[in-house]
């Protein structure tokens, strides 16, 4: 299936913003995380699919857009 | 000895200096100078009269070595809101204050003399009154140059451009940062006050300070010690706000739909990527700008930047996600320079940069200009509010009264003040926050961004009504507290998220004045300061309508999750059960 991910912030960082990627069926966000080594980075901040907020556990469908950032913060 | 009120009335040009009494002793910051609005400023009163006071204040552990304590807070009423105010600012004058043993310093009355614009120098015992007509018509750069030029290095220096002498809206008071660059008590029309009062600036002379007592030196040391390591291992104030400064919040907001678009229109733009915090820190990494870069001595976070062009040329600093969001998504400038360039244009002017840039965004809509026009933007900023034309009057009134004059209904204002950053419809525990503090729509206020969306302190689901209300009194009661120690609000990412650090925070006041309190005191010094603000709100005529959000929230719906404002008044006014 067909997922966009985009990363964010320090995720950047030798990877990439924004890729068209392929997975399997019942691939989850963690694994995607787990792929990229995002955590070896920084613990994960935000995970958003379309828009909303999902837990790691989270099963991607086909046309998803995930994206995923670091522990940041403002105001 | 023991800190002192340093009080100057401006009417007959005379100053005493009191003692504290005994019930303001235990305050500082915020909790001091909303003590004080509420004691002695009739809420009645106008704001630009001779009834209203400006009340300066250090928190509580200002002038410590405690990490990032260099808050100094400003009250009044303010003419934006017609309610209680307080801006606190980083810079230099909270630490010179509390080192020169000021607790407070009050500033009531109007001058007989119209024409005459005055700078108070306040030094140990004393404060004198400099006529300044060399200074009238300048805006803060040259301000600052000339006090550079005639005093040490060190003194603080908090001043109004041309804007504040003409007493708009927008008008804000500065103040020299460690950098020589400005920070601002940025919100409420403070500038406006300070002008009615004829005062161009106030400087406070470093020479005569000693550093402020420490009852338990021992204790203090240790709990600094654990209160900083919590700011430096907390991911988001030891790395991100560092690496991509605040700014970092346009792509997660534009992601989560809650980035305000042409107007409140929409919760995603287009060319957020632009505008972005990973596109500044590219930037500056390429241009040999700093990423980091601390407002006040001591900052451990150093969230700040200097921004440069592409000649490398300083453009600004302190350039902040809700400054870049409003001239950005909001009027729809896509070229950050320029937005950077209209940030650096605005600290000299001394201008709200959140409520000039809001009511800019609000001008499209009144057809005064383009959506995206940054160079028209630039003029009318530049150009027509600090000259003082009909339409950079009708702009410097702000957000409110500009929509008033062109028969608008859209008006993304809650008690007269401009909404920042954070769209209330899709960040619904911001949107509460923005409803009921008592300072008008102020994201600092209750920031509960950070649980609707950051997962600091946990996650409520931004796009529902469960638990926003509760969230965000529990931020607004903790932000009181916080705000009342000279600590910055970011201190608030690791005490969410770390059970060390808030222990440590109270445990270094404890040291610094001797005394025990404990976590349910400081909560319950939050809550009686937000009442004490929503006491004096209420005499000076704002009621429950005040709470609300614009209206149009409630029926048009927001892309891209299509959602509307849909709390009740009632379940809006439960905020202040407690």
């Amino acid at each position: 299936m067909h997922v966009l991910v985009k990363l964010f912030a320090q995720y950047r960082e030798g990877r990439f913003k924004v890729e068209q990627k392929e997975y399997q069926e019942g691939t989850t966000a963690q694994m995607i995380i787990d792929t990229l080594e995002l955590e070896r980075v920084s613990p994960l901040g935000v995970l958003m699919v379309n828009g909303r907020h999902v837990a790691p556990s989270y099963r991607l469908q086909e046309g998803d857009e995930i994206a995923l950032f670091p522990k940041v913060g403002g105001g | 000895m023991a800190d002192l009120i340093y009080r100057v009335n401006m009417s007959n040009l005379s100053f005493k200096i009191e003692e504290v009494p005994a019930h303001w002793m235990g305050l500082g910051g915020r909790g001091l100078t909303s003590t004080i609005v509420a004691e002695e400023v009739d809420p009645e009163c106008h704001p630009l009269g001779p009834n209203n006071k400006m009340v300066f204040a250090p928190g509580l552990l200002s002038g410590t070595s405690a990490s990032n304590s260099g808050r100094n807070s400003l009250g009044a009423k303010s003419p934006l809101t017609g309610g209680i105010k307080e801006s606190n600012v980083g810079g230099t004058s909270a630490g010179i204050f509390s080192k020169l043993g000021v607790k407070a310093l009050i500033i009531e009355g109007l001058p007989q003399d119209k024409e005459t614009f005055y700078q108070l120098h306040v030094t140990k015992n004393r404060v004198e009154f400099i006529p300044v007509p060399e200074l009238v018509g300048l805006d803060n750069y040259a301000v600052l140059d000339a006090m550079m030029a005639k005093y040490d290095k060190k003194v603080a220096v908090m001043s109004i451009g041309r804007i504040g002498e003409m007493r708009m809206n927008i008008a804000n008071v500065s103040v020299k940062d460690p950098g020589g660059k400005l920070r601002s008590h940025g919100r409420g029309g403070l500038g406006a006050v300070m002008g009615s009062k004829k005062i161009k600036c106030i400087t406070v002379d470093a020479a005569d300070y000693k550093e402020v007592t420490i009852v338990d030196p021992e204790k203090f040391k240790e709990a600094s010690k654990i209160f900083t390591k919590a700011l430096q291992e907390n991911p988001i104030s030891g790395q991100g706000l560092p690496a991509f400064g605040t700014n970092v919040l346009v792509n997660i907001l534009n992601e989560a739909g809650g980035l305000p678009t042409h107007n409140f229109r929409e919760g995603r733009w287009e060319h957020a990527e632009k505008i972005s915090g990973e596109t500044m820190a590219e930037n500056i990494k390429a241009r040999g700008g700093k990423t980091t870069h601390g407002c006040h001595a001591g900052c451990v976070i150093q969230c700040s930047q200097v921004y440069n062009d592409k000649e490398g040329k300083f453009l600004t600093s302190g350039f902040e996600y809700e400054t870049i969001w409003a001239l950005g998504a909001h009027l729809g400038i896509q070229d950050l320079d320029l937005i950077a360039k209209i940030d650096g244009l605005m600290d000299d002017l001394g201008v709200d940069s959140i409520e000039t840039s809001v009511a800019m965004g609000l001008a499209v809509d009144a057809g005064i200009l383009a959506y995206g026009d940054g160079q028209k933007a630039y003029e009318l900023i530049s150009h027509d509010i600090p000259t003082g034309t009909p339409i950079g009057r009708i702009l410097g009134a702000g957000t409110h009264i500009l929509g008033k004059m062109y028969g608008l209904v859209r008006v993304p204002t809650v008690k007269g003040q401009g909404i920042p950053a954070y769209e209330p419809r899709a960040v619904k525990g911001q949107g509460i926050t923005y409803a009921t503090t008592p300072m008008g729509a102020d994201h600092t206020a209750g920031y509960a961004v950070a649980t609707n969306i950051l997962n600091s302190g946990g996650h409520i689901d931004p796009l529902k009504k469960e638990g926003q209300v509760e969230l965000a009194r529990n931020l607004q009661i903790a932000s009181a507290a916080v705000d009342s120690t000279g600590m910055c609000i970011f201190v608030a990412f690791a005490a969410l998220d770390d059970a060390k650090c808030l222990p440590a925070l109270i445990d270094m006041i404890n040291a610094r004045f001797g005394c025990a309190l404990t976590i349910d005191d400081v909560m319950n010094l939050g809550k009686t300061i937000l009442k004490t603000e929503h006491e004096f709100n209420i005499k000076a005529g704002l009621g429950k309508a005040d709470d609300r959000l614009p209206e149009f929230m409630k029926y048009e719906t927001l892309p891209p999750h299509n959602v509307i404002w849909d709390f009740t008044g009632e379940e809006i006014d439960a905020f202040w059960n407690f």
